[in-house]
């Protein structure tokens, strides 16, 4: 009995001790919310090295967590565990956002930088005035394929991958209104639609897809892709420009119908807690040789114009990414179609990963 | 003075089953009988008996079946033969040693493996057989979620074999049992507490993966893990990921009372 009553001593010491240790630490570092930072992005979004050049010059030790969707991340800000700082949702997802009160206004004065961006991607419908974000990257969602295996310019559609050529030789990235929308998109109806009957026929349209589909995955796309696991894949454009880069048998296509055009941007939840510091970090990113750096990393399209300017021209000047108008008035912006939709799309979807060919 | 003192050590493991088990099991219960927009309903589990979620149910329970009947058939030998080396202590480590690695990393390691142009497909070449595509398909989820359970079924197997009393197995001899007759009639029936812990430790979590059905099935492979994640991720339904989630609870009960059941006296 003693020695239990020993080891509750012991455990009830250790606790106290770890606590202590705990708060010495915090108070040593300057105290957590004002030498830290809690980013919350995509994974593989940032260019790691971009890190430390922010963390020598402010002083301010980053935490970087990812999510994978914006829906994860939206539930996980919503939920509040955890004090984010800086988090990057594409443009539905920053409408709602705003609408349940999740952003706070940004201050101009703390961002000078603003003036190095492209006005084409300032005001959008998403943010009038840009109240609460900054535009990070855009980008389109297409296909990239192997022109060395299928032969150049086999494929310019959606409706191009239903050819019985490419059986099992498809990969889609794993998200909701990508998937269901290529389905909408290749019987014309729009991105956005909600019409129930047309959803039903997306999904019959997409059955229809399944032979051809040989995994829906997530991010690993890129190495499968890049590795010929599959010649086709349906991916955002920034992927896409990953794979090439490593593997030049493969090119990307803005589908004829149409596609999603989206926009990334930078917004300060309102469980911040280093509001200061994420203005900091949002005006570092705006800076045109950082957002360079970053756009030679990760390859999407920057909305920076001084940081275009700083870009090699084959980056620069390649339409594939950096569409011309006439392509982008055939691309459509996600909206935010509410809770009830997204669950039509949710179940439809789920429906689809269970159809087997 | 024994009971005050008894309950008195009770106290922390019956606060923490209650903070951590009870409480929060209460809470997926009443998650499930509320709808996306936070109203009472059934709805939810009127909504699991729809086509849709009975087959992702079986897909689940038929995948973890023979998910641990495998892993039983290769564990069950490799525990017998353990307990008859001379090095036991440092097999078992070599045996275990994968279960210390990160089961992503070691999920990515098989992406990696079993490509197209990986390294199996390369063996296959080098045989003269044509690469085949192993990746997304029911034998590489088997395959690596099989690899995955094993530790978790030889261990207590093993250490089940080991209590046996060797004076047992030697009385069995003398009395004229054959070496089959010794296994059947003495091991497999003490081993048995061995096999049932086995099994609850592999079928129940082979009932709601979820990460291998994506990376090494590609979607191919739908359990109801996945549903749960996309519910409370993606459509934000938390109603039907709670519905789900005590859908399992309840199969996993019934699994672990027929299991329990079957040895309780032989």
């Amino acid at each position: 009995m003693r020695a239990i009553a020993g080891l509750y001593g012991f455990v009830a010491a250790a606790a106290l001790l770890l606590w202590g240790v705990l708060a010495g630490l915090e108070h040593a570092a300057g105290g957590p919310a004002d030498r830290t930072l809690i980013v919350f992005n995509w994974g593989d979004y940032l260019d790691p090295s971009l890190l430390q050049a922010f963390e020598a010059e402010t002083g301010i030790r980053v935490v970087l967590e990812t999510f994978d969707s914006n829906e994860a991340m939206l539930a996980k800000i919503r939920q509040g565990g955890t004090p984010y700082d800086v988090a990057v949702p594409s443009e539905y997802a920053l409408s709602r956002m705003i609408a349940e009160g999740l952003v706070r206004p940004l201050d101009p004065a703390l961002l000078p930088n603003l003036k190095n961006l492209d006005p084409r991607f300032l005001n959008l419908p998403f943010d009038p005035g840009n109240r609460y974000s900054v535009p990070y990257f855009w980008g389109t969602v297409g296909i990239a394929y192997n022109r060395e295996a299928l032969g150049e310019g086999a494929i310019r559609s959606w409706n191009d991958l239903w050819d019985p050529r490419f059986r099992d030789s498809i990969l889609l990235i794993d998200g909701v209104r990508e998937v269901i929308g290529l389905g909408l998109q290749s019987l014309g109806y729009s991105l956005n639609d909600t019409d129930p009957v047309h959803l039903a026929e997306a999904k019959a349209r997409l059955d229809a897809l399944k032979p051809n589909v040989r995994a829906i995955v997530g991010d690993e796309i890129k190495f499968l892709l890049a590795g010929e696991e599959a010649p086709i894949g349906v991916v955002w454009s920034g992927d896409a420009a990953e794979v090439i880069d490593e593997n030049d048998a493969f090119d990307y296509v803005i589908p004829e119908e149409g596609s999603n055009l989206w926009f990334d941007s930078l917004v300060i939840p309102t469980t911040a807690r280093n509001v200061a510091g994420a203005h900091a970090f949002i005006n570092f990113l705006l800076d045109a040789e950082v957002a360079a750096q970053n756009t030679e990393y990760i390859l999407y399209s920057t909305p920076n114009r001084a940081a275009m300017a700083l870009l090699p021209p084959e980056i620069r000047d390649d339409r594939r990414f950096y569409p011309d108008d006439a392509t982008l008035r055939r691309l459509e912006v996600y909206r935010d179609l509410g809770r009830r939709t997204l669950a039509a799309y949710s179940e439809l979807y789920m429906a689809f990963k269970m159809h087997r060919k | 003075m024994g009971t005050a003192l008894r309950w008195l050590l009770f106290v922390p493991y019956g606060a923490w089953l209650l903070i951590f088990v009870l409480l929060p099991l209460g809470l997926v219960v009443v998650t499930s009988l509320r709808d996306i927009d936070g109203a009472w309903t059934l709805a939810n589990y009127e909504r699991f008996l729809t086509p849709t979620y009975l087959a992702m149910a079986g897909t689940s329970v038929g995948y973890a079946f023979l998910i641990t009947v495998i892993t039983l058939a290769v564990a069950y030998p490799a525990a017998y033969l353990l307990t008859r080396t001379r090095q036991k202590a440092f097999w078992l480590i070599f045996l275990i040693l994968p279960s210390w690695v990160n089961l992503l990393l070691k999920t990515y390691a098989f992406l990696g493996l079993l490509a197209l142009h990986g390294p199996v497909n390369a063996l296959f070449l080098a045989a003269g057989l044509p690469e085949r595509p192993l990746l997304f398909t029911d034998f590489s989820f088997l395959l690596v979620s099989i690899y995955i359970f094993i530790p978790f079924m030889i261990l207590p197997i093993f250490n089940a074999i080991e209590e046996i009393p060797p004076g047992l197995i030697e009385a069995a001899r003398d009395l004229g049992a054959g070496r089959w007759d010794v296994f059947r009639r003495v091991i497999w029936p003490l081993s048995l507490d061995g096999v049932r812990a086995g099994v609850q430790a592999v079928f129940i979590p082979a009932l709601s993966l979820f990460m291998i059905t994506r990376l090494i099935a590609g979607n191919r492979v739908i359990t109801l893990g996945t549903a749960i994640e996309e519910h409370f991720l993606v459509t934000q339904d938390w109603g039907m990921g709670a519905t789900i989630a005590v859908m399992l609870v309840v199969m996993m009960a019934a699994v672990m009372a027929v299991v329990g059941r079957k040895g309780e006296r032989t």
